[in-house]
Order: structure tokens, then C-alpha cells, then sequence
């Protein structure tokens, strides 16, 4: 089964004086998908490299299953690494690309090969072994790239935005793949992406990293229900902020609009951003309680209908509604929104950490 | 559906299509023709090529040249490969300076290392001296077929080099990496990825280098002594005051002509079956060291290098000693083979100059033509210009000269002991290389740029002169300075064609060594050398680059 990784107080600093990563901890759980999740430059990648070993690491250490890796050379670590743009290896067919790990483990070439076909099965890739790379599409490639990380039943496998460079339907099919095999197999996954949507679907757990710091870690349910900062709670999904001020454990929008709130901190500022996704609203008619809005715009997408609308401060918010048979809201209507209490965010609007109570 | 092009291209097609029938197809044409012809009877005959293979004379030369050729392009590939890899994956200290010095050493004519390594390992040569007098042996110094590879050898790698350089850097570090991850050392990873990856580069450069040195006559002619090759004979043959046979020459010009044919033909074979396409997303990043591995690495590499520059470096030196008898150099300074070589012909370094630049002008106007009708109006017509344009690859140069000396001896193209047939023949040679990396820069324009441009309203001619082309410039550029420095370090047609109303440096040159004027050749050769660099310095000035495109 899976082994831990703890990465201790590590530190990445680039030609001398540029620190990319500062004293990160982080612990991995035994045979998880831990993706790490944030925007381009927030320093998952490189992370990710100083677990395989192909950066240094300057302060700090990383121990596997208990033992300190920072000097063992990359090709001695065993750990599979599944590459952005595959690096299946274009001089040697499916079934060689596969078994080179093995050889370089010397392997004996009757057992190699044997290892290799069951391999190539579970990725559905069998049919394929005497095929070049170049007659292979990129998801068959990315099945190959896969295959070839964990024949050699490596203790962790690393995934570097492996979906990236497919297509958006080939994306929804191979992240199930790596999902089943990685269940399949066990090994304690470490996943690179900057897709949301993908870090949601794929993980048991997710960091969320900017600015070469971990943010938040959590399930995917609990980093979008409960995000610990705005950043988590801008970046996953979609949130409409809004200034309200927190008077006897109520928020109160200033427009007349107050909502008790079971959820805050004791402790609560009184200076607040209030974190409300487009499904936490509900339409009512104008002169109800609410915050008042004028439809601009709706877009009708089957399963939901969105609509855009304007604060009377000019702020523009999107509402999500499951769609029904009634009538769409024409466009310049003013309605009132309320807010769906129990699920809705609230930060500190000078820290911007959240101020919801643990386990609401 | 095909679309209807401009006819404005089929003319040009067709008027470059002419251009290269006169200037490639019928002097070898004539070559052919007298190589089977029986002068006196004026019947064909296949007499002079069983004269050839029924002497052991001259079939020992063709022995000799494989024997040469095979090792020094094994050799300058193991040296080239070497030097690449070690350059693109370690940090080197001064690798800009040093990837100069390696470029320079490539661009002399390899006669003038030959001359070089005589004057430091021939029978009374500076180290043979040493050698002897601190061992009391008598060695004899390197001549024959030691000489003959040492010299091909450190000077043929670069090319070798330089090419596989560029095949690293396409080379996806991420290939690296997956290999590491999966266990491989350094040692399985260089030979089990690199090696098999860059191989299909290797072969296309090492076919350079066996046609060049296969066909290079000056270098075993000043260091074979008993040694004969091939090229040698033929020189002789047609040249020769002794046995002058332009008929028997003929057939020998077929003969290697066939021979550089076959090993064309058989690395594209070859390649074929090895040939991927890389486009790297993260190219390769010099490595740090620990202190031994990196001492060594800098060891080789400086070493090498030097051993390249040594020729240069004791032409350049010597060009300003006083020599007490020709070849003997002395400690003192003078600059009396300047005042010599100035005072001379002072028309061969403006020639050297105006040849160049007409011929480069020629090679970058025809060549970007032909590779924009061969990508973007393929036709009949112009693929097949395309195919006839890649012939004078494998035409070696001197026999490139003599197929012109055949067919431009008559009007109404009496060109011969012109400056035209110079500039021509330097166009020529180096055409194939030009036409080659333009065609590599159009294919990577997308062809929706100029219909962008058409469905704007501009005319095709406008859409190629004010889109293509300035999309294709920088890469022609960098193309078209190697071409320079090729071009007036040029050889082998030269030899051929010149008068001395036309003699270029690189035949002043060898027509000084070949004279005992080893002083003068020096301060010749010098001048050639120092043009090289600062046109390279230069470029690399301008464009802010460090490398330049073969």
C-alpha cells in the first residue's frame, strides 16, 4: 500500500536570491490523490520537482515513508513521474517505452515483458504495443506516459499537469482513468494542476497554493464550501463579494437588508466581505427583503439559468438558478436577492481570512 | 480544389529552372558526355573507366580515400558529439568564446591546417623538435595517413558539432527527466535517449564531412606525401603539368561523383528510418558540477578546442616571424609578409570581398525563391527545380570547377577566367544549404498569414514581399552569415577557375604554400581568418544571438 511523504519546512531559492518557496510544510497521506492546485508561478510545480528531485532543496527536508530523500538522485528515488506533455520517449514503441523502467532495473526480459502486457491492459493501451509514438494520439500517449510510471510500482507517483495538452472531452475521459487506476494501484499520488475543475473531480485532497504558499488543504467538498481565505474563494469557483458590516452576530448590507447569522466566529470583525456563489441567491420580487438588483442579462444553459445583474452602486453580480418551467425575468427588471445564510462565506475585510465558525 | 495562382510565379519557376539547366545540369552533363568519349574516334567508350579500375595505381588511391575518409568522419563525429553534449549539459565557463573559437576552426579550408600541423609536426616541425631532442628519437613527424586524419579530423568536428547542438537543443528536457525518473544513470540515459534521438542528425552531418573530406584534394596533397588519394589524382590529372588528361579527368569526376552519390543516398536511407520529430518545450539546461567531474569536463573541452585552434593560431603567429629559410621561421618579428602580400596582387582581398558578397546576394535571392515555390506553390515545375537545386550537394567542388572550366570554355557562355564564373560557382556550392533552412523557416509560417494578407486586399507578390519574407529574415540572416564565412574561405572550384585577375585569399593561400612562400601564405591566411571573426563578432553584435544556424 501507499506510502506517506512529509515535506518539513522546505525551501526553494533560485540562482541565490530568489526565493520561490518559503518554509513550506505538508503532509501527504498514505496511498491519496493530494493535488496541488493554484495559478501559474504559485510554486506547485516546483514543489513537485523537489519531491522527484529535480530541483534542490535549500532549507527543510522531505522524507518518503519515513526516510530523507533530499540526497538521493532522482533515478534512485523511485518515484513514476507522469509529464505535461507526456515525454514518451519517440524512438521506441508502446511496449519499449513501457518496460524501460524495468530495464533499468534489470528486470529479466521474460518477466519484463509479462509486467508490461498486464500494465498496458489496465490502461486499455494493449492492442497498441508495437505502435511508434507519433501514430498515437495525445490521450493514447498520455495512457503510455502513465503505464510507464507505475510498472515499476514506484512509491509515489508525481503527475505534472498531465491533461493539459488534451482536448476538453479527452480532459473528462482521462482524468477518470487516472482516477480508477490511481484507486486501483494505491500509490500516494501528487498532482500538479491549475484547473479547478479538474483538482475537484480527481482529488481525496487539495492544496490550494499562491504565491508559494499553501493556502488551504482540504477535500475538494470542503475547500469550495468552506474556503479559509478570498483567495481560495475566488479561485475555486465563483464567488460575488460584497461589503456588509457585522452588527449582533448579523450581517448587515446596508440597504435596509440584515441577515442573523449562525455561522461567525465569536470574534467577528465588524468590517466584513461577504463571499456569496451564484447559487447562493434567491429571487424575489422587488420590494421584499433583499438586496434590490436590475436584471441586465440571462443566459439559459438547460440544467440552470444564469442571470446578470447591477447593484444600484453599479457592482455586478451572477445569479444561478436550477431552471424550471416558469417564465425567464426579462432583461431590466428589479428584483431582490437574499442570501442562502448557511452556505455563504464571510471574510475578515482586512485580513480577508474567513470568519466562519469550525465544523458550520 | 485547387487554387488559381498568380502566373507571375510560374515564370519565376521557370526562369530559375533555366538558370540552374545552364549552371548545374549542363556542365555535369558535359562531364558525363567526355567521360565516355573517345576524343580521337569521337565514338563512345568505356575505356578511361577501365583504365581506372585495371591500374592497382589508381585503384589503391580510392582505397586510401575510404580508409581516410571513414576514420577521420568517425573520429570528428565521436569529437563532435562529445563536445556538443558536454557544452549543452554542463556549465562551461566562457562557452560563448569557446563556441566562437570552435566555429572559427571549422571555417579555414582544411589545407591550411595541414600546412599549420607540418610547421608543428613535420619533419622540422616546432614539437617534433622538441619531442626529439627531450627523447633523443628520431621521429619523423605525421605525414601520410596519420597526418592526413589528424588534420580532417580537428577540423571537420565542428560541423559536427554545431549541428548536434541544434539537435540537443530541440531535445525535450522532459525526455531527460522521464529517464531519470525510471531509474536510468547518466550513462543509460545519454545512450539509450540522446544518442538514439540525435542520431539522425549525426548521419545527416557526418555525410558532410565524408563528402568534404572525401573530396579535398589540398590537405593530402601538402601532408600525404607517398599517401595518395583520390582527389589527389584527379587534381593531378587534370592540372598536371606530367599527364594532362581532361578526358581521363572526366571519368574520374563521374566516378567520385557516384561514389558521393551513394552515401547521399544511403544517410537518407538511413535517417528515414531514424527520424522523429522533436520540438522541445523546455530545452536542456547546463548542469552544475561537483569539482572532479566538472575539472574534467573543462579539461576536455579546452583541450580540444585548443587542438582546434592550433592551426590558426600558428598561422596567425607565424605570418609575423621572419623565416631564415622557407618553412623555418625565426623568433623575429617583421610584418615584411604583409608589406609583401599588399604590394603584390592588391586585387585579391577586394575579390575575396566582391565575389563574396555578389555570390551571397545570388544564394539568399534564389534560395528564398526556391524554397517558397517549393513549399507554397508545389508543382511540377517547381519540385522539380527543388530536386535539381540539392545536386550540387553532391558535387565535390573541384569537380564542380571543372564541369564549369568544360562548359563555359566556348561562347556563347565563354565564361571562363571571368570573375562571373568564380562568383557563380560559389553560388552554386553553397545554393543547396540556403535552400535548405528557408525551406525549414516558410514551413514553420503558417500559410494563413499571407491569405490573411490576400483577403485584405494585397496582391500575392505583395503579400509574399511585406509578410513571408520579414517573417523569414532573421532566420535567412543567420543562414546567410555562415554562407559569408563559407564562401570566402572557399576552395576547391576556386583552384580551378581563378586567374590571377580573379585570385581570391584562400587561393593566394595555396598558391603560396604550394610555392615554399610559407610567410606569405601565413599573412594571407591571417587576413581570412580575421574577416571570419569579426564578421561573426559582428553578427553576433547586431542580433544579440549566440549562435548561428548552419
Amino acid at each position: 500500500m501507499g506510502v506517506a511523504i512529509k515535506i518539513d519546512n522546505v525551501t526553494k531559492i533560485y540562482d541565490g536570491n530568489n526565493i520561490v518557496i518559503d518554509g513550506l510544510s505538508e503532509d501527504i497521506r498514505p496511498g491519496e490523490l493530494f493535488t496541488l492546485l493554484g495559478p501559474s508561478g504559485c510554486g506547485k510545480t516546483t514543489l513537485l520537482r523537489m519531491i522527484i528531485g529535480f530541483n534542490t532543496i535549500e532549507k527543510g527536508q522531505i522524507s518518503v515513508n519515513g526516510k530523507v530523500v533530499n540526497d538521493i538522485p532522482t533515478n534512485r528515488r523511485n518515484m513514476g513521474m507522469v509529464f505535461q506533455n507526456y515525454a514518451v520517449f519517440p524512438h521506441m514503441n508502446v511496449r519499449d517505452n513501457v518496460a524501460y523502467g524495468l530495464k533499468t532495473r534489470k528486470m529479466p526480459k521474460a518477466e519484463r515483458y509479462k509486467k508490461v502486457d498486464e500494465i498496458l491492459k489496465l490502461v486499455k493501451m494493449d492492442a497498441y504495443a508495437d505502435r511508434m509514438p507519433a501514430q498515437l494520439s495525445g490521450g493514447q500517449q498520455q495512457r503510455i506516459a502513465l503505464a510507464r510510471a507505475i510498472v515499476i510500482e514506484p512509491d509515489v507517483l508525481l503527475m505534472d499537469e498531465p491533461l493539459s495538452n488534451l482536448d476538453a472531452k479527452l480532459r473528462v475521459e482521462m482524468r477518470n482513468v487516472i482516477k480508477r487506476i490511481q484507486a486501483q494501484v494505491g500509490i500516494t499520488t501528487v498532482y500538479v494542476t491549475h484547473d479547478q475543475e479538474e483538482a475537484l473531480a480527481i482529488s481525496d485532497r487539495i492544496a490550494v497554493m499562491n504565491g508559494g504558499v499553501i493556502q488551504q488543504t482540504g477535500t475538494p467538498k470542503h475547500i469550495y464550501q468552506r474556503p479559509a481565505n478570498e483567495f481560495v474563494s475566488g479561485f475555486i469557483g465563483l464567488s460575488n463579494f460584497m461589503d456588509a458590516a457585522v452588527r449582533d452576530g448579523a450581517l448587515d448590507f446596508g440597504c435596509g437588508y440584515q441577515v442573523p447569522m449562525g455561522t461567525l466566529k465569536a470574534d467577528a470583525p465588524e468590517r466584513v466581505h461577504v463571499a456569496i456563489r451564484p447559487e447562493e441567491f434567491l429571487i424575489r420580487p422587488k420590494g421584499e427583503p433583499g438586496i434590490p438588483v436590475t436584471v441586465r442579462s440571462s443566459v439559459f444553459l438547460g440544467m440552470t439559468l444564469h442571470y446578470f445583474v447591477t447593484r444600484r452602486d453599479g457592482q455586478e453580480m451572477e445569479v444561478v438558478v436550477p431552471s424550471d418551467l416558469n417564465e425567464i425575468i426579462p432583461d431590466g427588471t428589479e428584483v431582490s436577492l437574499q442570501i442562502v445564510r448557511e452556505k455563504v462565506n464571510v471574510f475578515d475585510a482586512g485580513s480577508r481570512v474567513s470568519v466562519i465558525r469550525e465544523g458550520a | 480544389m485547387k487554387r488559381k495562382y498568380s502566373p507571375v510565379w510560374t515564370f519565376l519557376s521557370l526562369g530559375i529552372l533555366a538558370l540552374f539547366i545552364i549552371f548545374v545540369v549542363y556542365p555535369l552533363a558535359m562531364v558525363l558526355y567526355r567521360s565516355v568519349l573517345d576524343p580521337a574516334s569521337g565514338k563512345l567508350t568505356f575505356e578511361n573507366f577501365t583504365r581506372f579500375f585495371g591500374k592497382k595505381y589508381y585503384t589503391n588511391t580510392l582505397r586510401n580515400s575510404f580508409a581516410v575518409t571513414i576514420v577521420a568522419t568517425l573520429i570528428s563525429a565521436a569529437l563532435g558529439l562529445i563536445m556538443a553534449y558536454l557544452t549543452k549539459q554542463y556549465r562551461v565557463r566562457g562557452s560563448a568564446a569557446l563556441n566562437i573559437c570552435i566555429i572559427v576552426s571549422y571555417l579555414s579550408p582544411p589545407f591550411i591546417g595541414a600546412y599549420a600541423w607540418i610547421q608543428l609536426l613535420g619533419r622540422n616541425g616546432l614539437i617534433t623538435r622538441f619531442i626529439n631532442s627531450l627523447f633523443h628519437v628520431q621521429f619523423g613527424g605525421i605525414y601520410g595517413f596519420a597526418g592526413i586524419v589528424l588534420v580532417f579530423s580537428l577540423q571537420s568536428f565542428p560541423l559536427i558539432y554545431m549541428y548536434v547542438c541544434g539537435a540537443l537543443e530541440s531535445l525535450d528536457n522532459s525526455l531527460n527527466e522521464a529517464a531519470e525518473s525510471l531509474g536510468a544513470n547518466n550513462v543509460q540515459r545519454v545512450t539509450g535517449i540522446i544518442l538514439p534521438l540525435v542520431l539522425p542528425t549525426v548521419l545527416a552531418s557526418a555525410l558532410l564531412v565524408f563528402m568534404r573530406v572525401f573530396s579535398d584534394f589540398g590537405t593530402p596533397m601538402l601532408i600525404g606525401e607517398g599517401f595518395r588519394t583520390f582527389p589527389v589524382v584527379l587534381y593531378n590529372q587534370f592540372m598536371g603539368e606530367v599527364s594532362n588528361d581532361s578526358y581521363f579527368a572526366a571519368a574520374l569526376c563521374v566516378i567520385i561523383m557516384l561514389i558521393t552519390l551513394f552515401f547521399f543516398f544511403l544517410q537518407r536511407w538511413m535517417a528515414r528510418r531514424h527520424s522523429y520529430s522533436m520540438s522541445a518545450l523546455k530545452p536542456m539546461q547546463p548542469r552544475d558540477q561537483r569539482p572532479l567531474p566538472k575539472f574534467l569536463t573543462h579539461l576536455v573541452v579546452y583541450a580540444v578546442v585548443l587542438l582546434a585552434l592550433l592551426p590558426q593560431i600558428t598561422v596567425i603567429l607565424t605570418s609575423f616571424l621572419k623565416e631564415s629559410t622557407p618553412g623555418m621561421f625565426t623568433s623575429q618579428f617583421t610584418l615584411d609578409n604583409y608589406v609583401t602580400i599588399f604590394s603584390k596582387n592588391k586585387l585579391v582581398i577586394p575579390n575575396t570581398y566582391l565575389y563574396g558578397l555578389c555570390a551571397i546576394v545570388l544564394i539568399i535571392v534564389i534560395g528564398v525563391l526556391v524554397a517558397y515555390l517549393a513549399v507554397r506553390r508545389r508543382s511540377v515545375i517547381t519540385s522539380t527545380m527543388d530536386t535539381l537545386t540539392m545536386l550540387p550537394y553532391i558535387i565535390p567542388g573541384s569537380v564542380l570547377g571543372i564541369c564549369f572550366l568544360y562548359a563555359f570554355a566556348k561562347p556563347p557562355l565563354a565564361l571562363t577566367g571571368t570573375a562571373a564564373i568564380i562568383i557563380i560557382s560559389l553560388a552554386v556550392r553553397r545554393m543547396p544549404y540556403t535552400i535548405r533552412s528557408s525551406t525549414a523557416i516558410i514551413s514553420q509560417i503558417s500559410p494563413s498569414v499571407e491569405e490573411a494578407a490576400v483577403s485584405l486586399g494585397a496582391s500575392e507578390l505583395k503579400s509574399f514581399a511585406e509578410v513571408t519574407l520579414p517573417m523569414m529574415m532573421s532566420g535567412v540572416v543567420s543562414g546567410a552569415i555562415m554562407s559569408w564565412v563559407t564562401v570566402i574561405s572557399e576552395l576547391s572550384s576556386s583552384i580551378m577557375l581563378y586567374r590571377a585577375s580573379t585570385q581570391t585569399l584562400t587561393v593566394s593561400v595555396y598558391t603560396e604554400v604550394i610555392r615554399d612562400c610559407f610567410g606569405n601564405a601565413a599573412a594571407y591566411s591571417t587576413i581570412l581568418t580575421l574577416t571570419s571573426v569579426l564578421s561573426l563578432l559582428l553578427f553576433f553584435k547586431i542580433t544579440g544571438r549566440r549562435d548561428i544556424s548552419v
